[in-house]
Formats: C-alpha cells, structure tokens, sequence
C-alpha cells in the first residue's frame, strides 16, 4: 500500500476515534433513549413533589365531609380549592392542619358580582350582602344552599328589599305577589318570576268586603290575628278606583304611601 | 508522451488512482462512523437509567385538555394552583397558566386584560352599560401536536413525550429564550434565577401518578377537563364530542391539544 494512502488511513482512523471520543463525553448518557432529548429528563420531572394531594385522599380520612360535600351544592370543589395544597397535612396529619377560610374576604373570590361571569352563577355584591356578616354564619361551605324565600330574593333584589321593609307591606312575602319558580334561582335571566297582571290581585286585600289571605293577617308566623292589620287595610272600589289605570302604575307596591 | 519506464513500485500514485483509493476508503470507514451512531445507544450509553416508574407506561397514554368558556368563573384558583404545585414565581410576570377577561364594547373593541394573571380576582373596568359581551378564557400551554418551540431547540432541551406532553429538560436547557419566541401562544418564561425556559408540563409528576393536573383539581365550576385524546370513554372524549371545539390559532397548524368549547370569534 503506498505510504500516502495509509498515512491517510491513520488519520481518518483518528478522526472517528476523536468523533467518537467526543461524542461519548459530550452526549448525555440518556439521550436519544426515546428521541432526540435527554430521557432521563423525563423521569426527573415525574419525580417532582406533589403538592395538591387531591380530593380522593382528603375523602380516606374526612369521610363525612366528604360525603356532604358530594351531595350539596360545592360537590364539584376541591377540599383543596379552600384549604389551600395539604400534602404536607397528608404526611403529618397531626403535625401540620389545613386552614380554614372565615373571614368574608375568602368566597367573593367566587361568588362576588362581576359581568364576566356566567350568568346563572351565584353572585352577591359583598357590599351589601349582609355586611360584616362572616358568610359561614349563614352558608355552611361544605354544602351551601340558598337561604329560602323571602331573605333569599333579598340576597339580589336587595334594593326591593330595603324598600319594602320600610313600607306599608313590609309583613307580605315576595312570594304573596310574585310566582318564584325554583329554576328562577338556578338560572335567573332565563326563568323570570311571575308578575301580577290585572286590578283584581290587588283587591284580594284592598276590595271593601276582602278578606286578606292569611299570610297578612297573621305576620310573621303569628297565631293571633292583630284586628288593626285587618282594619288598616286601605280599602277602595277595585272596579272603579283609578279609572282606566292598573293600580301599580299609579301605586309602587314596594313601596306604597301611607 | 514521455514514457515513465520506472518500476510500478516506484511511479508516484497518479491523481486518478490517488482519487479512486481516497473514495475507496472513505467508503469503507463511512460505516464504522455510522456504527458509532447506532451502537451509541446500547453499548455507549453505559447502564440505562429506568422508566419513571414500573406501572406507568407512556406509550399507552396520550393526555390533552378541554376548557369550557362557558363554565370559568375567573376566580383564579387554578392559577394559585399552578403556582404553588409547580414553584413558579410568585410575581405578575410569570405564568404556566392565567386567566384573560375579554371585554367587549358596543363599539366592538376587545379589551383584554390579565392583572396578576387574574389570581387574585378582576376588578371591574368599564360601566356595565357599555359592555356588550364578556367573558373569562383560562389559557395555557397547548401542548402541541406539532410545537414550535421543540423545533427551534438548538440542543433538545424541550421535547414532546410519548405520552404527548411538551416539557423542558432544565438541566440541559442553555437558556438562549428561542423557544420563548417561537411559542405563538406566549405560554413559555424565563426562569428569573435558574435562567432556563419554563412552561406548563400537564403537572406530568401529578398525571404519571394517576392525579389530576392542580389547575383542574382545582377548578371550582369544572371548567377544565384533563384526559386520555385517544381512548373513547373518558371525560375528555365525552367533552370534545358534546360541545362545538375549537383551537386557539388553528391556522399555524401546531395541532393544539387544549381544546376550548364555546370560545368566542374574538379570542386570540
């Protein structure tokens, strides 16, 4: 063989070597176990801690809350949305304790009053919602419901409802006028309660010889009838009283004069 | 032509035989180069290092994420979540996941707005009477089928899994932020100490597991829904076959795997 050639030869030999040399240093030992990156990568990002412990084990231990929870109203919330990552409460369940949010502060992150929200959604304004009122003290948070007819409209007709405890028919319900269907506090736009239409509702208590339905007469849940509700009653000629108007274009029945 | 009359053994080699012998040799330790490329994988590398763990096995997985407009209440906690599951700093420029409010007015301009990634709520912007539509869009990594930033990566450092989930090798990550730009989604930041790329990994220590990503544990109304693309009878299958679906960009063809319902026409 002429010397050229395996001079040549030698050098290319070293060539590779050096290559190979290098790329054994250089390259990551995983890399190219699955594609072009480094595989131990992957099993050192698997191998990060767990903060959130997940809602299945809060349910090993807290099985009565849980229970109440998956029934009521928050049954799609996380114990961990309020009480914040416990898998540290987890490995020390005596050592370290969950907080608990009371303070009113905590729940208008979900439930205050903003547009961009869906409707139907549950929202109050914490201005005046019952102020300084920690919402625990009504709601319990593990299966909130709606406080019920009336106080409940009051939660978001709460102008109405200022106004009418100050008047005249501060004793009648929401409901002694208004329909509520159930679906109306589900999806409020969409469900509307129903509205008296015409002169004769308001003569089942205003007519001259009306007898007022028992909810006026007996006010909050009293047994006795107080003789000057009954009395009192401003009685007009339903048929001709206010010409051609309906009594509540001429009367507001939130707030009607004295 | 003046005759060489040398002995064969003592003619220099001629550019032709020089040039033939040279292709000759290079031909036969082309191969041994090639070797060395294949070969790298098993005797190279030395001792493997293990799967993640023994149960989970990735190639029997392939993960995305459905997000309901409909449902995103904007309270953030899926941003808190992320937050503290995944150590990101806790300052208004870093996010592996936010919240954006689309503002939209009668005159049809968007306003879109994230303070702090909306992890501590949206305080109101406009009078209500001027808003004509609104709405929260909790946004994320896409996760890409096809990703761009695992394109631009000059040395691998980020990278699709079997299971379809991008992540970024920290250690190997030389920091030189062209995956940042090339992210059209903006779902990628640069560590502020550790000075390497960052981005949402699907919680993959939480879902190798078996867990649920924190953001969607965490998600109060169940906007978000984490699973299985490929395999027909998981929350995922059922939310991309109830609902009308789209993409964010569809048009740059990365194939996103976060599939919005009920997004509106104006989110970006």
């Amino acid at each position: 063989m002429p010397q050229q050639v395996s001079r040549l030869a030698l050098l290319f030999a070293v060539g590779v070597a050096v290559l190979i040399g290098a790329r054994l240093v250089l390259v990551p030992k995983t890399f190219g176990q699955f594609g072009h990156y480094r595989g131990a990568a992957v099993d050192s990002i698997a191998a990060r801690p767990i903060k959130y412990a997940s809602h299945q084990v809060c349910a090993g231990c807290h099985e009565e809350v849980h229970e109440k929870r998956e029934e009521g109203n928050h049954r799609g919330v996380a114990c961990e949305v309020c009480h914040g990552a416990q898998s540290a409460h987890v490995a020390d369940p005596t050592g370290i304790k969950p907080p608990a949010p009371r303070d009113r502060g905590f729940c208008p992150l979900c439930h205050q009053y903003n547009p961009s929200r869906p409707t139907g959604f549950p929202q109050i304004d914490p201005v005046t919602h019952n102020p300084l009122t920690p919402c625990i003290r009504c709601h319990d948070p593990h299966a909130p419901v709606p406080p019920r007819t009336p106080s409940e409209c009051g939660a978001c007709h709460g102008q109405i409802a200022r106004q009418k405890v100050a008047s005249r028919h501060v004793d009648l319900r929401c409901t002694t006028c208004h329909g509520v269907p159930e679906q109306h506090k589900i999806t409020p736009q969409a469900v509307r309660p129903t509205k008296p239409s015409d002169r004769k509702f308001c003569g089942k208590c205003h007519a001259p010889d009306a007898v007022p339905p028992a909810e006026v007469l007996y006010p909050r849940g009293m047994v006795r009838m107080i003789p000057a509700v009954a009395r009192e009653i401003p009685r007009v000629d339903i048929d001709t009283h206010g010409g051609r108007y309906l009594c509540w274009q001429c009367h507001y029945p939130h707030y009607p004069e004295k | 032509m003046e005759q060489d009359d040398r002995p064969t053994e003592e003619r220099p080699v001629d550019r032709r035989t020089f040039v033939t012998q040279t292709i000759l040799a290079a031909c036969a330790g082309a191969p041994i180069l090639l070797l060395g490329g294949v070969i790298r994988l098993p005797v190279l590398n030395g001792v493997q290092e293990g799967e993640a763990s023994e149960a989970y096995d990735p190639t029997g997985h392939y993960y995305g994420m459905g997000v309901d407009i409909d449902k995103c209440i904007g309270c953030g906690r899926c941003v808190e979540a992320c937050k503290t599951e995944n150590d990101v700093p806790r300052d208004a420029h870093h996010f592996n996941t936010w919240v954006e409010r689309y503002v939209i007015n009668g005159e049809d301009e968007v306003t879109v707005d994230s303070p702090n990634g909306g992890i501590e709520g949206f305080p109101p912007t406009m009078a209500e009477k001027e808003i004509r539509r609104t709405f929260f869009v909790p946004k994320l990594c896409n996760h890409c089928a096809n990703p761009p930033c695992v394109q631009v990566c000059p040395v691998g450092a980020t990278f699709q899994t079997r299971d379809g989930v991008v992540l970024v090798d920290e250690d190997y990550c030389i920091g030189c932020r062209y995956c940042i730009q090339a992210c059209p989604y903006g779902a990628r930041w640069f560590h502020p100490t550790k000075h390497v790329a960052q981005k949402c990994t699907f919680c993959y220590h939480r879902i190798t597991q078996g867990l649920l990503p924190a953001c969607v544990e965490a998600c109060p109304t169940g906007a978000r829904v984490f699973g299985e693309i490929e395999h027909r009878a998981t929350p995922l299958a059922r939310f991309t076959r109830m609902n009308e679906i789209q993409v964010l960009k569809p048009y740059l063809n990365t194939k996103p795997k976060v599939y919005y319902a009920n997004l509106d026409g104006e989110v970006r």
